[in-house]
Formats: C-alpha cells, structure tokens, sequence
C-alpha cells in the first residue's frame, strides 16, 4: 500500500487531523514531564534513611515545672529525670532498647551545625561541610538499628550530658560513610580528628555508619541528606524524646504501655497520645504526605488524560469511518480485502500520531525546560519521553483498531447505495 | 429562533449519545480540575489582612559578621534580641511589635482534662492593635505590662471554648508550664491566612491559643519555637539567649503612609551604621522594608506543588478543550449535507453560524455545570487532605462566576472554529454531491 491516498486523504481533513495532532502533542507532553515528577517523588519517598524502622517509635515527651537547664545543678536534675525515664522505658517487657536522641530521620525537627577538617573554621570553609547531629547515648546502633562499617559503637563511658543550650566538646563522634567520604576522600576516617561549629576543640571519630538520613526533608538539606554526625551526649533540658526499638512485633503494645510508664516515673509532664508516641511509620507517611498526594494526583490526571485523548481518536476516526463508508465500498468492490481497510486507517492513525509524538517531544522538551527553570526539576531522561512516544502511538493504535475493524467490515455492497 | 436552534442542537446531540457524553465529559473534567487548583491557589495566595496590609511592613537588617559576605545578598530574616529591641525602642513607626512564637504545656485546673500542649505567642503590646486582632471579651496588654513582665495572658476564642465553655474568663487564671497567668483577654475569630507574622510555622498554621508579653516569657523562661538562624560562633538551643549571635524574633512595623515608610528605611539605615560604629555590625548597611504582601512574596509562600497542579490542571483542560473542537469539527462537518440544504433554502452563514453555536454552546453549558459540581467534589477531596491549608478550600462567589465564565468561554471558543468551518460549505457543491 502506498501512502498516497492516505495523504490525500488527511488533505480534505487538516483542520481535524490538526487537531487530533496536536492533542496527541499536548498530552504527551503533559503525560512525559507529569511521570518524570512522579518518579522523581516516588524515588524520595522510597529512599532508605538508613534505620530498621520496623518496630521503631518515638517518644516526645515535656516536664512540667523542671528545673531549669541554665544552671548547673538543675542541668543535673534534668539528667536524672531523663535517666529515670530511660530506666522506665528499657524494664518493659515490650521493648528491646531504647536510646535518648534530639530528633530522627524524617522527623524535621533537626540541630544542624558544620564540621571541619581544620579547628576553628567558619561555615562554608571548603575543607568541610555542613551536618545535622543526632545527640544520643551508647544504645543509639541498636535502638535506630544501624550498620557500623568501621571502627566502634559508643560505650557508656563515651556518655556525656550537658544542658540543651550549653556548649560542650565532643571528643568522639561517629559519622555516616557520606560525611566519612566527603570530609576524608583519601580513606579511612576511623581515628581522625575533626572540629564542630568552628570550635578549635578536637573530636575524634570512633565509628563510621553505613547510611544515616539527616532529620529535614526540606529541599534546604539536600545538600547535606546524608551528612549526620553521632554524638554520644544526652541534652538536658524540660522537653525529651526517647527512640525505642519494640521486640519484633511487639511495637503496638509497647507504645500502649509507654504512657502510664512515664506516668507512674513522675506524673508531672506533658504526654498527648496523638503526638507524643507516634511510630516511624507515622513520622514517615507525615514526612512525605504531600510527595505521596502529588504523585497520586499526577497520576489520575495522567490517566484521565489518555482516556480523553483515546476517546477523542476512537470517536475522530469513528466519524471518517461513517463518512467514507461509501468509498470504503468501493475499493472493496474493486477488490480490496478487509486486512487492506484495517491497514489504511491503522496507517493514517500512525502517520497523524506520528506527527503528534515529534511535537510531543519538542513540546515535553521544552515544558521540562521551563519546569526546571521555575520549579525544582531536573532534566528529564530521554527514556522517560522515549516510554511516553511509545505508549502514545500504541494507545493510538489500540484507540484506532475498533473503528477501523468496522471500516473493515463494511460490504463491497455499499459501493452500489447512495450516500 | 433560538428556541428552534436549541430544539436542533438537542436533537443533534441525541443522536450521538456517547459523543455528547464525551464532549460534555471532557470539558467539566478540565473546568473541574482547573477550578479546584485555581480556587487553592485563590485561597492560598490571598491577603490575610485587606485592611491593613498596604500599611504593615516587615524590616530586615543584616547584623551578620563580614564572614562569606556578599554584597547582593540579602539580610536577615528574622532579628536578633538586640536588634529587636533597639528598634522596638526606638519608636519610629506608628506602631511596633517585637515577637516570637512558642509551644507552651497548660495545666487545665478542670480535673476532667489532662495537660496539653498548645502553641503561643510571645509579643510585645502593639501585637494586637496593629494587626487589629478582634477581641470577643477583655483586651490585650499595655506597653505598661511589657515592661512590668506582668503575668497575664490572652486566649483564643477556641481555647476558651475548650477550658471555659465560652464563658467570659478575663480575670481568671491559667496555668501553664507551673506559673499562674490571670487571662486579661480573648480573642473573637481571628485566622489570618497565610500565617504572615511568623513564617516559621507552617504557612497556613492556625493563630495562636495563647498570647503573652514578650518580656514574660523570657522571665518564665519559656522556650522558643520556631527558626533560629545564628552567626559567628552563636548557638541556640530552645531558649536563645539575649547576647547570642541568633536571629530568633520578628519584628513588624505599621507605616500609614509611603512617606513614613522611605524615612523609616532611612532610620533602619542609619541604624546600620551606628551599629556599624559600635562594631556590632561588620558589613556595609544591608537593609530591606518590605510591606506584607511583598514579605509573602519574597517568602514564596504559596507551595510550589500547588503552582505546579495549577499549571497541570489547564493543560488538561486546553487537552480537553483541543478534543472537544475535533469532535466537534468532525461531527458539524459530517453534516455538511443538512447544512447545504438549509444554505439553499434560504438561510444566511449567520443563521447557520448561530445554530452551531448554540449546540456548541449547549454542550459547553452541560460541560460546565458538570464542571463546577466536579469542581466542589475536587474541594472537598482537598479539604480531606491533611495539608494545613485544607479547610480553606472553599468556593466564593467570585470564584463560582470564574468557573461558569471559564465553561462558557471556554465552549463557545471550542464551538467557534468548527461553526465557522461548517459554515464555509458551499451549498451547490453538497447538494449536487449527494
């Protein structure tokens, strides 16, 4: 078959083959770049943060009436609340271990500081980078279940304490393998000495862990996603949280008994049960609810925009098919088979779609453009629109094939009746 | 003769049922989810204070080290305790409020109820003139009680209602973090959206529960919440302290006229230099005066995904639109034969124009009366969402007549092109070809 008369064909229909094109333009398009945010979304959310988060939650918890934390002795007092609870938490029988920390992954409450290989240096010094630290105690590795990779876990005589808003040094810390690499891109940062928030005062790193998130999952930190810094020293102060591991399964029982534990320790605190023993699980669907919405929304809308767009050629060609009835009479009384008939509308389907795809592609192209110059977008890989040019002409060949089936079908018959 | 052209259109849309109900369901998908991203966007982008807005101004100075200083950058976004109370002090503005936010835990008195925690505001007097915060029973506090650290409170109207019933409580008292607070006022209903004063909290937050002098709650204690940004070799826990290098507070001023407003970023750079002169300050003056609005906007306030839906919703709709026309062409051109009849009996291009406009238009009616019912199903999906900013999704009248205008035009737009393309047949030429 020649593409002749199938070209002078679309010549009597350009405003609609037109139409039909350019539609098939603007959803690919539109389908391309709304994919590619998709993945982009679907990829943050499934990023490991590093911890076993099964069995995992976290407790938030405020005194009421504490001493304050700007004077040593009530520094002290605060210590030992905070060690009574822990002591509380770690006798029931639901859970495993537990370990005081400032904040955990995903959780966007975070103290962020910088690091250095060099003493007394200014954030945005080259030899270092900027960090999120997680102030916690020796059952930190087996509370958040990480993997050391090197060197040693914190051991209780590495604990220290301060008052939440004192400056204290830090003379052993552990850090993830990112911060490891970044700060000590020759090798091993088991043994070296690094210095915190231009302090001049050395700190020691014993350990070095696999995969740790930083708490923010702001755009702000991206930089520094993976940068945590471990420091074994617990933060005095009215306000505590305590991470807790649960026995394998047993994590819905183990949040139920932490209330009246905490109670029964001292019953003067504030502990809502909404907010304050919330699981990882929570943390985490609370940290990526938006993510998760837009990526769902994109993805109705995407396939709400296929269907249209499938209707509109099932219903386009539906309409020549009825108005070339006639003509399709004759070429099978002139001895055209019905493949023949099915092949000419599927070939005119191919030839207007295929004109819609190259301007998808430039329309796509430019969209993710202008996307990446307003919004936070990288570039979208050519597989994405490669995937989407496919689809796009198989959805119009599927979209084709029942009318063109009854094109197909009409009796050579016809050639002889009037229009 | 409109009545006869709507009889037409009718039968001619009836005679292809499940076209019709695909041009009609086609344009009330795209006018639906247009109107839902454009009503958010609506909401989300308003001024929380119409009244006010044009006269209260946010001043920024820059209080930094000379450290990574570059001179496009921009100051500070909050100021330091410092800086706060020197230019609260000053008294330049018409009014001044100093001010920062916090979560404090209440001890209700009624045994019925357990502690619980619920967020603050630490301000300094003007806070509530300023921003003209309606009160429902008592008042607000004096400049007087600032510098007293007087031990009283103001509270929402929706705490009232959750520790007093509603009743008038002024002159009673609240506990909270262990001291006793006598409640001098509460607040009628007062959301200003977004969040203007403190961005620090989530954008669309709901205000405050409680409101207490500054002063107090540095008395008291009372930690900080919210975004410290520190300097030098400041740092902050909870509860900054007064000489540390942190910006932690924000400080807003009312300027009633554009006048007042370029003497007061004079003063705001004066105040620069002297502070340069006292080596408080390092860099070369750096300031910013901007007035609520541009605040927002410089803040981009408005998320970013919700820009982006906006976006994605009219191209579904212009996807919509670009299938309607086809079909529509198709179906108009399909008659081309009942047209060249009508043609040779008499009627002008205008009277055929005029008929397929109305069965454009009657489809782009139904489209958009489907449209704005899929338009409040849309909202009412948002406002199931947990967004801080769901329950103020709502359709207004303006946005109601947007969303008919919108469907309207939009149809008669989709209508025009394949009606005028109908009606350039010529008659002789489809009578003698069938």
């Amino acid at each position: 078959m020649t593409l002749h008369p199938i070209l002078a064909a679309l010549r009597k229909h350009k405003a609609g083959v037109v139409l039909i094109s350019l539609q098939i333009a603007l959803t690919l398009a539109i389908v391309c770049n709304a994919v590619f945010i998709i993945g982009q979304r679907v990829e943050r959310v499934n990023r490991p943060t590093g911890l076993d988060e099964n069995d995992l939650f976290l407790v938030s918890q405020q005194w009421v009436g504490a001493p304050s934390s700007d004077d040593p002795a009530g520094v002290e007092k605060l210590d030992v609340m905070q060690k009574e609870d822990l002591a509380a938490l770690r006798n029931l029988p639901d859970v495993a271990s537990v370990t005081p920390s400032n904040s955990v992954p995903l959780l966007n409450s975070s103290w962020t500081g910088s690091v250095s290989i060099k003493p007394g240096q200014q954030l945005g010094d080259k030899s270092g980078t900027r960090t999120a630290y997680y102030f916690t105690d020796e059952q930190v590795l087996a509370t958040l279940g990480l993997h050391l990779v090197a060197g040693r876990a914190f051991t209780a005589a590495d604990v220290q304490h301060q008052g939440a808003r004192d400056q204290r040094d830090r003379p052993v810390i552990i850090v993830t393998q990112a911060l490891a690499d970044k700060l000590f891109p020759q090798g091993s940062a088991v043994g070296k000495v690094i210095y915190s928030d231009g302090s001049s005062s050395p700190s020691t790193i014993i350990g070095v862990v696999a995969r740790l998130q930083i708490p923010s999952t702001g755009s702000w930190g991206n930089d520094f996603a993976w940068y945590s810094t471990l420091v074994p020293t617990r933060l005095d102060s009215s306000y505590a949280r305590y991470v807790v591991r649960a026995k394998p399964g047993r994590r819905d029982a183990a949040m139920h008994a932490v209330p009246a534990a905490l109670y029964a320790v001292n019953p003067m605190r504030v502990l809502d049960d909404d907010e304050s023993v919330k699981s990882f699980a929570d943390i985490r669907a609370s940290a990526y609810r938006a993510d998760v919405g837009m990526a769902i929304l994109m993805g109705v809308v995407c396939l709400i925009l296929l269907c249209v767009t499938a209707a509109g050629i099932v219903g386009l060609t539906s309409f020549w098919v009825g108005q070339r009835h006639r003509q399709i009479g004759v070429r099978r009384a002139l001895g055209a088979r019905k493949i023949d008939i099915l092949h000419y509308f599927q070939i005119e389907n191919l030839l207007i779609a295929g004109v819609g795809v190259v301007l998808g592609v430039l329309l796509a192209v430019g969209l993710n453009m202008w996307l990446m110059t307003h919004y936070e977008m990288t570039r979208i890989p050519l597989l994405y629109v490669a995937t989407g040019v496919l689809a796009m002409l198989a959805i119009g060949q599927a979209a084709v094939f029942v009318p063109a089936r009854r094109a197909s079908n009409v009796p050579p018959v016809e050639a002889t009746r009037a229009a | 003769m409109f009545g006869y052209y709507l009889d037409l259109a009718l039968r001619s849309l009836r005679r292809n049922k499940a076209l019709t109900a695909l041009m009609v369901l086609a344009i009330a998908l795209g006018i639906g989810a247009s109107m839902t991203t454009l009503t958010v966007l609506h909401v989300l982008s308003g001024d929380p204070l119409p009244e006010r807005s044009s006269t209260l101004y946010y001043p920024q100075v820059d209080p930094r080290d000379s450290a990574g200083h570059d001179s496009d950058k921009e100051p500070m976004e909050q100021v330091s305790w410092t800086d706060g109370m020197n230019l609260l002090q000053a008294k330049r503005a018409d009014r001044q409020a100093l001010m920062t936010g916090g979560t404090v835990a209440i001890q209700p008195t009624q045994s019925a109820l357990d502690p619980f925690y619920e967020d603050a505001r630490f301000a300094t007097a003007d806070f509530f003139p300023m921003f003209g915060v309606p009160f429902q029973y008592g008042h607000g506090w004096s400049a007087a009680d600032d510098d007293s650290s007087a031990r009283l409170v103001v509270i929402s109207s929706k705490l009232n209602d959750k520790l007093f019933g509603g009743k008038d409580s002024t002159g009673q008292m609240l506990r909270l973090e262990g001291t006793a607070l006598r409640i001098v006022g509460v607040l009628g209903d007062w959301r200003p959206n977004p969040h203007f004063y403190d961005l620090n909290v989530t954008n669309y937050a709901e205000s405050e529960g409680v409101y207490m002098p500054l002063s107090t709650s540095q008395d008291l204690q009372l930690a900080h919440d919210g975004s410290v940004d520190c300097w030098g070799n400041g740092g902050a826990g909870p509860r900054p302290d007064h000489s540390a290098t942190c910006v932690w507070l924000q400080f807003w001023v009312q300027l009633d006229s554009p006048a007042q407003a370029a003497v007061y970023k004079e003063f705001l750079v004066h105040y620069s230099q002297e502070q340069k002169a006292l080596g408080r300050f390092q860099r070369p003056p750096n300031v910013r005066l901007r007035n609520l609005m541009g605040w927002l906007d410089y803040q981009m306030v408005v998320p970013g995904d919700v820009r982006l839906q906006v976006w994605l919703a009219f191209g579904f709709l212009l996807v919509c639109l670009v299938n309607t026309v086809g079909l529509m062409l198709a179906k108009f051109m399909r008659r081309a034969g009942e047209l060249g009849v009508r043609r040779a009996l008499g009627a002008s291009r205008r009277a055929l124009f005029a008929q397929l406009l109305v069965e454009a238009g009657v489809i782009g009616l139904s489209g958009g009366i489907g449209g704005l019912l899929l338009a409040f199903l849309g909202l009412w999906l948002v406002r199931q969402q947990p967004a801080s900013y769901a329950a103020l999704a709502h359709l207004d009248p303006g946005m109601l007549l947007t969303t008919f205008l919108l469907a309207l035009g939009a149809s008669l737009l989709a209508g025009l092109l394949p009606a005028w393309r109908a009606c350039q047949i010529t008659p002789a030429l489809q009578l003698k070809s069938n």
